[in-house]
């Protein structure tokens, strides 16, 4: 197999704080190829953005990358200087943030924002670049973008101000576009046209995509693998309907409880009892073991390992498929059981 | 806008109309004019004569509305220390006054606005907590104090700098006098300009400092570093920018009480503007200056806060709604 587009090795983010330090990312490994969209999914406070936050080397101070790598086609970023890491932000990763209502400069217009960006990253005249916009916006979906374009961010709807950002995260055509919530903060009738066109742009233009998401739903429609992380470390990763209907890790199998379903008839959804624990007071063992319901005394205290599965389910090829949970015999059984 | 413009005007007509009431007022019943204006021989007779032919037994609303046409007129009567017509002895003072407040208010903005951003962006660095602790000193010293403290270090001590008046000045057409064309004129103007406005540069400089500490947080600024844009676009271009829409108006606000605070600076360098004419015309009661003094304060607030509220229109595209119906898409 190639070299994958990006690689993060045991990534560990730092926050020096006054009592002790804490770890918000611990030991987190993936990787995404090239063109492929990969879904990063956990609940709040779970180290999600932090994730995306160190790809694009935007951690807010005091936090650090304490250890690890990520590289990128194959180079280093983790360790770039402050002005090498800005030529590569933009042009070769975009990022889309959660909130389109405060993503963009209330006091410029949209051509200003868009057309700085370009010309920070392309050699192109302000006209070239003002017609890149143009014909960017109208990609993106802004009707009458020739005019629209010198409006400001207040003169659009939420909606199509995702639709700007998006434009303006992809108008140095990176590679990677990473999608911080892209959709939590819009109307659900949007949502799903805003996923659509993230996704139908990335692959026009070859470019990977990290979407991260608490939702399952965006995940199993948009995503090719998806990984789930907990307390800022991975708990599985896999392809997407793998790991939806055939979870290895306990939490895997408590959040795809947790969706309610059109199909099936449930009584109540299944709970996962308890709360994240808090960054301070993670156990020596598996992070999850305090709120899992197969949990035994050795997950109390040993710290499972990212494992490959070997299942050899339906004769379904499951390669790339990873797990940290101590029992994944048992729990992969079940889950064989929950998934055929 | 042009709605929005004649609403400002219309209020700031209402605030002069009734600082007008009050100026009147003093003027009518702060001491008696007759008394002030006559010597003690004066007979009854000829103090009622003169009190007639003042017009200070019409009723009241005749009066107000004569000083009212007066004063639109530019009339304020004479003043009684100086005999002289009010409006011509605070024409010739304005300049002296206008510009210690343009320049300190000048002096205020640049090296607020400046020394905000800076420790904002450094706010760790050694630097930039020196140059907070001194703006605590700053804030807290009375201007008084730091005018004669000025005095006593570059006037008295190393004797560089003139501890009083304006120096020498040019006359321009128009009857506008400036010290800002001759050598002892500028340097006159230095210890003043300081003393008058190193409170503004300090309240402006936290002022900026926090706002920008604030918008430095933003979502657009994240999203704008995540853009790849150079540390200055990000910091100058779309930080300051979000800064300076509040800083618009204090500075707008605190260019009014540098004009109406130069009384004190004024006092203590014997700077030859209105504000030690205020003074001097309180000692002696003479009325007509306060009154004249009063509106002509009030004036340079709210022509002031007019501009401050066109300032706004100009840098937030958010308050221009003329464009209404681009908001529906």
């Amino acid at each position: 197999m190639s070299e994958p587009l990006l690689s993060l090795r045991d990534v560990v983010v730092e926050f020096p704080t006054r009592r002790g330090v804490l770890r918000a990312l611990d030991g987190i490994s993936l990787d995404v190829n090239a063109g492929e969209v990969l879904g990063l999914v956990g609940e709040s406070g779970a180290g999600k953005s932090m994730i995306g936050s160190a790809i694009i080397g935007l951690i807010a101070p005091p936090g650090r990358i304490a250890s690890g790598e990520i590289r990128l086609s194959g180079q280093r970023i983790d360790n770039l200087g402050p002005s090498q890491m800005r030529a590569l932000r933009g042009k070769r990763i975009g990022m889309v943030f959660q909130d389109p209502l405060t993503s963009l400069n209330p006091l410029y217009t949209i051509a200003d924002q868009l057309v700085e960006t370009i010309r920070t990253h392309l050699p192109v005249t302000a006209a070239e670049a003002r017609a890149q916009a143009i014909a960017l916006l109208d990609r993106v979906g802004i009707p009458a973008a020739a005019q629209r374009i010198d409006d400001y961010p207040h003169h659009f709807s939420g909606g199509m101000r995702q639709r700007v950002v998006i434009a303006l995260a992809l108008c140095a055509q990176p590679d990677l576009v990473i999608a911080d919530e892209p959709t939590t903060a819009l109307d659900v009738s949007v949502q799903a046209q805003i996923i659509d066109l993230l996704k139908d742009i990335c692959a026009e233009r070859g470019a990977a995509v990290v979407l991260i998401t608490h939702d399952m739903g965006v995940i199993a429609q948009t995503a090719d693998r998806v990984a789930v992380v907990y307390a800022g470390r991975m708990a599985e990763i896999g392809p997407v309907s793998d790991v939806i209907h055939r979870p290895a890790h306990p939490y895997t199998r408590g959040l795809m409880g947790s969706i309610p379903s059109l199909r099936e008839e449930r009584a109540r959804l299944v709970q996962i009892p308890g709360a994240m624990p808090r960054l301070d007071a993670i156990s020596a063992g598996c992070a999850f073991h305090p709120r899992c319901d197969v949990a035994t005394a050795a997950c109390a205290t040993t710290r499972p390992a990212m494992t490959h599965l070997v299942s050899a389910q339906k004769g379904e090829q499951s390669a790339d498929r990873f797990a940290a949970c101590l029992l994944l015999d048992h729990t992969a059984r079940e889950g064989g059981e929950h998934g055929g | 806008m042009l709605a929005f413009i004649l609403r400002r005007i219309f209020q700031s007509v209402i605030v002069m109309l009734t600082v007008a009431l009050v100026s009147f007022a003093l003027f009518r019943y702060v001491g008696d004019p007759v008394t002030s204006m006559v010597g003690q021989e004066t007979s009854l007779e000829d103090r009622a004569a003169l009190r007639d032919a003042l017009g200070l037994n019409d009723p009241f609303f005749v009066q107000f509305a004569r000083f009212l046409g007066n004063a639109v007129q530019g009339d304020f009567g004479i003043s009684y220390r100086l005999q002289e017509p009010v409006m011509g002895l605070i024409l010739s003072r304005l300049p002296a006054t206008l510009e210690l407040a343009l320049i300190s208010g000048a002096l205020a903005f640049i090296f607020g606005v400046g020394f905000g951003v800076y420790t904002a962006l450094r706010r760790r660095g050694i630097i930039s907590n020196a140059i907070m602790t001194l703006s605590l000193i700053g804030v807290s010293l009375p201007t008084f104090l730091i005018g004669v403290l000025l005095i006593w270090i570059f006037a008295v001590e190393l004797q560089i700098l003139p501890s009083f008046g304006r120096g020498e000045v040019v006359a321009l057409p128009g009857g506008w006098s400036t010290g800002l064309l001759t050598p002892s004129g500028r340097a006159s103007l230095i210890l003043p300009a300081i003393t008058l406005g190193l409170y503004q540069m300090t309240l402006i400089m936290r002022l900026v400092r926090a706002e920008m500490l604030e918008v430095l947080r933003a979502d657009y600024i994240r999203f704008a570093r995540a853009r790849g844009l150079s540390d200055r676009a990000v910091h100058f271009g779309h930080a300051l920018k979000n800064t300076l829409v509040p800083v618009i108006t204090i500075t707008g606000l605190q260019l009014g009480s540098i004009i109406a605070f130069a009384i004190i600076t004024e006092t203590v360098f014997q700077w030859p503007g209105v504000g030690a004419l205020f003074i001097n015309s309180v000692r002696a009661v003479d009325v007509p200056v306060m009154a004249a003094y009063l509106m002509l304060i009030a004036l340079v607030f709210v022509i002031i806060n007019l501009i401050v509220d066109l300032l706004y229109y100009a840098v937030d595209p958010r308050l221009r709604v003329d464009r209404g119906a681009g908001a529906s898409a």
